[in-house]
This record gives structure tokens, sequence and C-alpha cells, in this order.
């Protein structure tokens, strides 16, 4: 009875929030004059084939380690918005590691996974060093290092010997030899593959929540959070601690890249797929920081993108979606709010009851 | 007196919230000049009762009638537009603004568009000399002391209409001097037809100033009585509170011993400013002493305490049992057995928005039985959690519930359980009793004594006199960040500590 009025709880605000946005969604979807029940039976028509599952489990294993990587930041207040510099770089010097590496895959795969995750850990370490030695706000200085990383990744792609022309007018780095490869399976009725990333994307998420819930390391962080004030009485060094928490998530962050890399594009070409880290942004916001909740919102925020592709073809313009993905952050904020609010106010009433039954009693 | 009109009446006011009865019938009636105390202890009503007089809260039933007029507000505004005026316990005032500045914050006069600070000076001269409440108007509020704060906080409400003046615990934050020129300024108001509603617990200046004392008890008014038509004592006022005799903070005999806990020589603490804040302070605290630090908030208690711990930067010498701390962390202080309970507990001493078993582990999350090696133990937090609550009275109903859902002496009684521990060897207590309830100070201060009996050295910071003088083997007085005097409890008096305090004598 407890444990099923605490799971109500739970699932209470996430689908509050989803009611709201997809309220706000058919409003829009009025005002455009289109047919608002065709739209959402189009797109979970497209989206709940087989084949779309496969691209929206692709799509939402790179979400989810995006998204854990801006929420273990969140979870002591520190916001690294510079995911997306730290990927791209980690995804570079990984393909470029791995393209000339002629190992079996028990050791490519590993030694792959880990330059990614030093590399981008070691750029999210510049800002965590400003913050600490210089009091930079880490947000102003992974924004700026964004910018630094792209322009180190063009210049390294097409000026020095590590960018090489994969075909015409496209440099990237050295494919990466097929014993490098990442393998994936098929979900029955489907040619497309799914990562075998996805694994290490579960991991990464059980991980996420030992070392939160479970460790010293992870309480100093989540009391950095709650109060600062009372972190730094109970002896946390918080220091150490934006240093060790940037370079954490800047580790995570490296793993973004890889999904793509080892699983389909085997090389990292200037147009890699960028981006990754705002929607972690986004899709941390809607899971509030929990590893199940992140799940959720990277499958929905990928079933979203794949099953909007359907919609230029039943003349909606696919923007919806992106109005749709907003709109979810927005409500999912205001309703853990509400939620929260009405949380507090039920255990201050659950004190207050007990309280007064033991007056009762005594 | 010589009108006997009421300016203000409540009859059978009630307020109930989810699961309690804040007040329940409560009935009050205060004639027009002159002071009414009410009194009671924490949890007993009065703060509800204050929020509804100001209209912060509305009552379920009941009437209020001000002078004369059944009447209803549903905010502050509205309650100062029938001139009800609070002046909070904590000051409200902006501290880069001028004295003038604040005053008319909120309630701007404007000539056009333009502020009309000449037209505010004038109409403010004129209100500080009838009610005799001088204040430098053009001085900065970050340069002003408690008294002026108060004189500035009372003169916001005079000047927004107020005739009806709410003073929550106005004495809490005085010393003794500074609560002579209050009571000096209150008469000087009623005699001018202001009514005054004087919430307090402190039974002795209530019984100074006030013409009719109301007690509430449980949510409800037990008594009326007129001190100035029949005697009443403090102890009297207290039974009615409590229903029961006022606990004494008293210990009884010595426990010192000559083995020295902490030795601090010379220390010092320079603010951002470069001002010292803390400043030559040299002490002992042997095992079985409690060393009493007084003084007005403000002058150097925080920063000994965040010296002590590590959290600022000091210079001096910090000896604990001999070896020389001063270069270790908070937590591997915390961690040889100094033990703290922080002036803030809300900002320092709890993680609200956490359970309490949560809470245990703070501070003490790298010790057994919270952790072992780097792994967190939740069972073992959870299995102590519910040591402390039942040892210490924390009244919950478990120990899932968030920090935040638990009143301040029962948070209060939670970080006094989890600080005794783990065996600790040195305690900092910080306003160890500050917003409890009789019931939970009188827990807390048998908790010290039996600790300090146990041979635990305690460093004793409070604005309570009554409990420094009560509970200190020995009490250092402090101002501007030195050590200006040590006096003795056996001997001293609150009024000679006041002016210790103030600089004044000693």
């Amino acid at each position: 009875m407890d444990y099923l009025k605490r799971l109500g709880n739970s699932l209470l605000a996430p689908l509050l929030a989803l009611g709201l946005a997809l309220a706000v969604t058919s409003i829009i979807l009025v005002a455009f004059g289109s047919d608002v029940v065709m739209v959402f039976q189009q797109m979970w028509g497209y989206g709940s084939q087989a084949s779309s599952i496969a691209l929206i489990l692709n799509l939402a294993t790179t979400y989810y380690l995006s998204a854990v990587a801006v929420a273990i930041g969140f979870k002591m207040n520190l916001f690294n918005i510079g995911v997306n510099g730290q990927y791209l770089l980690g995804g570079m010097a990984a393909a470029a590691v791995a393209g000339h590496l002629s190992l079996p895959s028990y050791l490519a795969i590993p030694i792959t996974i880990f330059v990614a995750i030093v590399v981008a850990g070691a750029w999210a370490g510049i800002a965590g060093w400003l913050k600490v030695s210089r009091g930079v706000s880490e947000v102003i200085s992974t924004i700026m290092l964004n910018f630094i990383a792209l322009g180190v990744i063009s210049y390294t792609i097409i000026r020095t010997h590590v960018g090489e022309d994969i075909s015409v007018n496209v440099r990237g780095t050295r494919t990466i030899p097929k014993s490098g490869w990442m393998p994936g399976f098929k979900l029955a009725n489907s040619d497309t593959e799914v990562y075998g990333f996805i694994f290490v994307a579960l991991l990464v998420g059980i991980g996420y929540w030992f070392v939160l819930n479970r460790t010293r390391f992870g309480y100093d962080l989540r009391a950095s959070g709650m109060s600062p004030s009372a972190a730094l009485a109970s002896g946390v060094d918080s220091k150490k601690m934006i240093a060790v928490t940037m370079l954490i998530s800047g580790g995570i962050a490296g793993l973004v890249a890889l999904p793509d890399l080892l699983g389909s594009s085997h090389t990292y070409t200037l147009n890699f797929p960028t981006g990754f880290g705002f929607t972690g942004i986004a899709i941390a916001l809607i899971g509030r920081n929990n590893p199940l909740g992140i799940a959720f919102g990277a499958l929905l925020w990928a079933f979203l993108d794949v099953s909007s592709q359907q919609l230029d073809l039943v003349g909606v313009p696919q923007e919806i979606v992106t109005i749709l993905q907003g709109v979810t952050v927005l409500a999912v904020v205001i309703a853990y709010e509400i939620v929260r609010r009405n949380k507090v106010k039920a255990q201050q009433r659950d004190v207050g009851l007990a309280l007064a039954n033991q007056e009762v009693g005594a | 007196m010589t009108e006997t009109a009421t300016a203000l009446a409540l009859t059978g006011i009630w307020k109930r919230f989810p699961g309690v009865i804040a007040n329940s019938n409560v009935n009050l009636s205060v004639d027009a000049g002159s002071v009414h105390a009410i009194v009671g202890e924490n949890g007993a009503g009065k703060s509800t009762l204050m929020k509804i007089l100001y209209g912060m809260q509305k009552p379920d039933e009941g009437t209020i009638t001000v002078a004369g007029v059944q009447t209803q507000f549903n905010s502050p505004s509205e309650a100062i537009n029938l001139g009800i005026g609070m002046v909070h316990q904590h000051f409200m005032l902006a501290e880069n603004f001028t004295v003038l500045e604040n005053i008319i914050l909120g309630n701007e006069p404007k000539r056009g568009v333009s502020l009309d600070l000449m037209g505010a000076r004038t109409r403010l001269s004129e209100l500080a000399t009838k009610y005799s409440l001088q204040v430098p108007f053009d001085e900065y509020v970050s340069e002003l002391g408690v008294g002026d704060r108060q004189r500035i906080e009372i003169l916001k409400v005079l000047y927004r209409g107020a005739r009806i003046l709410i003073l929550d615990e106005p004495t809490a934050v005085l010393v003794p001097q500074e609560v002579d020129e209050l009571f000096a300024a209150l008469r000087d108001l009623t005699a001018e037809g202001i009514t005054i509603i004087f919430i307090s617990h402190k039974l002795d200046e209530v019984l100074a100033i006030a013409d009719q004392i109301t007690v509430m008890r449980a949510g409800t008014t037990v008594a009326s009585v007129n001190p100035k038509q029949q005697t009443v004592t403090a102890s009297e006022l207290a039974e009615l509170m409590v229903g029961s005799e006022l606990p004494k903070p008293d210990t009884s005999e010595n426990t010192v011993t000559d083995k020295v806990v902490l030795r601090v020589a010379d220390l010092a603490v320079v603010n951002a400013g470069g001002k010292h804040v803390v400043d030559d302070v040299s002490f002992r605290i042997h095992s079985g002493e409690i060393l009493g630090i007084a003084g007005i908030e403000g002058n150097g208690q925080a920063e000994i305490v965040d010296a002590l711990l590590g959290i600022v930067a000091a210079t001096g010498e910090i000896e604990f049992l001999e070896t020389n701390i001063a270069t270790w962390t908070t937590r591997k202080r915390r961690e040889h057995g100094i033990a703290v309970i922080p002036e803030d507990r809300t900002r320092q001493g709890l993680l609200l928005e956490a359970p309490l078993w949560e809470n245990r582990m703070l501070g003490h999350q790298t010790e057994l039985p919270n952790a072992r090696g780097a792994l967190l133990n939740p069972a073992g937090a959870k299995k102590d959690t519910l040591r402390i609550v039942r040892e210490f009275d924390v009244r919950t109903p478990n120990i899932e519930v968030h920090a935040s859902a638990l009143s301040g002496g029962n948070q209060q009684k939670l970080i006094v359980g989890r600080e005794m521990s783990g065996n600790p060897k040195f305690l900092i207590a910080s306003h160890p009793t500050r917003g409890v309830d009789v019931g939970a100070q009188a827990a807390i201060w048998e908790h010290l004594r039996t600790a300090r009996a146990a041979g635990l050295a305690v460093l004793l910071i409070s604005a309570d006199l009554d409990e420094l003088i009560g509970l200190s083997d020995s009490i250092a007085v402090l101002l501007r960040g030195k050590i200006v005097t040590t006096v003795d409890p056996q001997t001293v008096t609150p009024a000679v500590l006041g002016s210790a305090m103030t600089g004044a004598g000693a």
C-alpha cells in the first residue's frame, strides 16, 4: 500500500507533464489547421515499426549517455554545458587512435573507449580547473570550450595527418578496422542493427545510480548540491568535488560519440553528428537526474525525433515535434515542482498527525 | 491609561493546518494605548496568532474587530491599511540602502514621477521626534547596530500609518541596556496612543513592560493577567505557560579535569575586506569543561567556529589533544572527534530535502556506522538513526521523512543526537537551544550536562545569557573579535555580562 502510493507519486509528475505537453501541442496543431488525431496516429504508427524502434534505441543510447554526463554535474549544481565539445573532441581522438589499432576486439574496443573518456574528461577538466583555481563560472568556460573544440577538430582533420580523404570532399579519421567495431544485434522484422553500445549505456546508468546512492563520494556530491553550506561544514572539500565531478562528467561525455562511431560510421568526419550535448541537458531535466527517469526521457525524445520524420509526408511541419519537445521540458519542470510541493505538504501533515496521535496517547 | 477603548479584539479564533490545530478558540482583547504581551512556549500557537493578526494567514473561524469594527484582511498590506503593522524578529532591511531609503522602500513618496525624498524626510523627522525614535537617516544600514535597526523597523511600520504594532521577540537580539532603551521607546509610543502587542517568552521582561498579559498554551489562550492590578511572578506565569515549572540550565558539580582538550593561541581571522574579525583569541578547554562565549552576535563568534572547523583560513595555533591541527582539513578534524551543533541548523546542519537517516550521515559520512570504506552503509545509518530518534526523543513518524518536515526543536534534537554519537572529544555548540521549545531545551541541556560529566570539552556560544551562566564553567566575553574579559559564571549577573558585551563595563 505504502509502496503503491510511492510508485503512484513518482509516476504522477511525468504523466502530468506529458499530458500538459500533449495538450499544448494539440492546441498548436489545431491552430495550424491540422488533424490532431491523425498526426498522433501517424507518429505512433511509424514510430512503433520494428525498424523505427531500432533507430529509436540507437538514438536513445546516445541521448542517455549525454544526459547522464549532464546529470552528474546537475546533482551538485555544476552546469556542464560543454558535453557537446567534450564528446566531439573525445570522439575524434578515439577514432584517430582506433583507426591505427590492429588489435583483437577485446583490446581494441576498451582502448577506444578509454581514449574517448580520457580526452573528453581532460577537456572538461580545463573548465573544472578554471573554476577551482580562478573562480571562472563553468557555464561560461564550457560554452567557450565548445567553440574551441570545434576549431581544434576542424584544424586537426583538415590540416594534419590525423585526417585522410575518406571519399570525395569528405575528410575524416582513418576508418576503424573491423576488429575495432562493436557488434550490434537485430530486432525481429528489422534490418537495422541496434548498437551493442546500448549495454555500455545500461552499465553507465547502473554505475551512476550506485555511485550516487551507495558511495561516500556520491553522498558528498549530493550534499554539495542540496546545501553547499552544510556540505562544507560536514567536511566536504568543495574544490576537490568540483574538479572530480567535472572530470567524471566529461569522461561520460566522451562515451556519447561512441555508439555511432563503433556501431555505424567507423570514422570521425567533419559531418559527425553534433548537438547531442544540448539534447542531453533537456533530457537530464526531463529525467530529473534520475537514472530511470533519464532513460524514459531519452526514449521519449528519440521516439519523437524518429517519428517526426513521418510528418512531412502527411503535410505537417515536423518542427511541431521540436515544439512538443520544448514544451515537454517546461511541463516537466512545472509538474515536478507542483508534485514536490504537494509531497512536502503531505509529509508535514503526516508528521503533524503522528505527533497529534502521540500526544493523545501520552 | 486615559482611554480604555479596545483597539483590537479577537473572539473564538480557530486555525487548523492539515493534521494539527494551531489555534483553538483564541480570545484576545487589547486596550488602545497599552502594551499587551502574549507569552507562551514555542509551539503554543503564538506565531500562528501573530500571522493572523498581521494578515499573513486567515483564521478558519472567529472574528477580528479593529477599533470597534468587525473586519477581515487577506494580506499584510490590508492589515497595514487598518493600522496593524508587524516588526519582525529578523530585520528585513536592505544593507546597502540608507536608513531613509529603507524606511520608504515599498511605499515611496512620489511627486510626479520622481521620488519625494524631502517630503519623506520631513514627515519622518516629525515621527521620530514625536515618538523619540532617533535614527541617523543618511547612514547605511550596514553601518548600524541592532538597536538602531530595530528602531528603523518600528519607524518603517509607523511611517505606513500603523496604530497597532506587533513586536515578535523584540528583545531576542538585544543586550540588557538596549532592552531598557527599547522599553523606554515603547512607553513613549503608548503615551502617544499607539498600541503594542509584545510577543515574547522572556517573562521578566514581559513583567517589566506589559500592561496586560495573555498566556497561550497548546494553541489556546489559557489566562489573562493584569500585572498592574495583581502581583504575579515570573514563575507563576511560567507555570501557566507550561503547566509545570520551568527547567533551569544548571550544572551541579564541577567536572573540570586538568586534561587540556583544546588549546587555542593567538587565533586571528581576517575577512575579505581585510578586517580582523577575530583577533588575538586564546583559550583552553579541559576535558569535562564547558567554556561559554558571551557576546553580541556578529562579534566574531561565527568566525571562531569556522576557524576551529577549518572552514575559513586562520592564523595562530589550534592544538587538539596535544596535536597541532591548524593545517588539518575539516573532514580530518571531524573524524578525530570534533563535533559541532551549528549556529544555523537549516543552513549548516541539515540537508532539508533528504530523509532523516541521510541527515544522520552528514558530517559523519566517513565514519561508522554510516560508511565502510568508500561505500555507504544505509542499513547501519538507518539503525543508528532509529536509536537517536528513540534516545533523543525526536518526534517523527518514521526516519524516511525529509528533515524539512520536522519542527525546529525536533531537527535540533536530531542534530544533537548525531553530534553526540561516535564518542566526540570536543563539541562546538552554537546556540544549541535557539528556537526550540522548553521541553526540548531542557533535554538538550541535560544531554550537554551528561556529556560534560563524561569528559566532553564544550565550547558553548549562546545569546541566552541564562543558558551561558547556567551551563558554563567559565565565560569569555567577545567584543569586536577579541576576548575582552573572562568571568566566573558563579558570581556574574546578566546585567554585568551585558555591560561587558557592549564594552560599557568591566
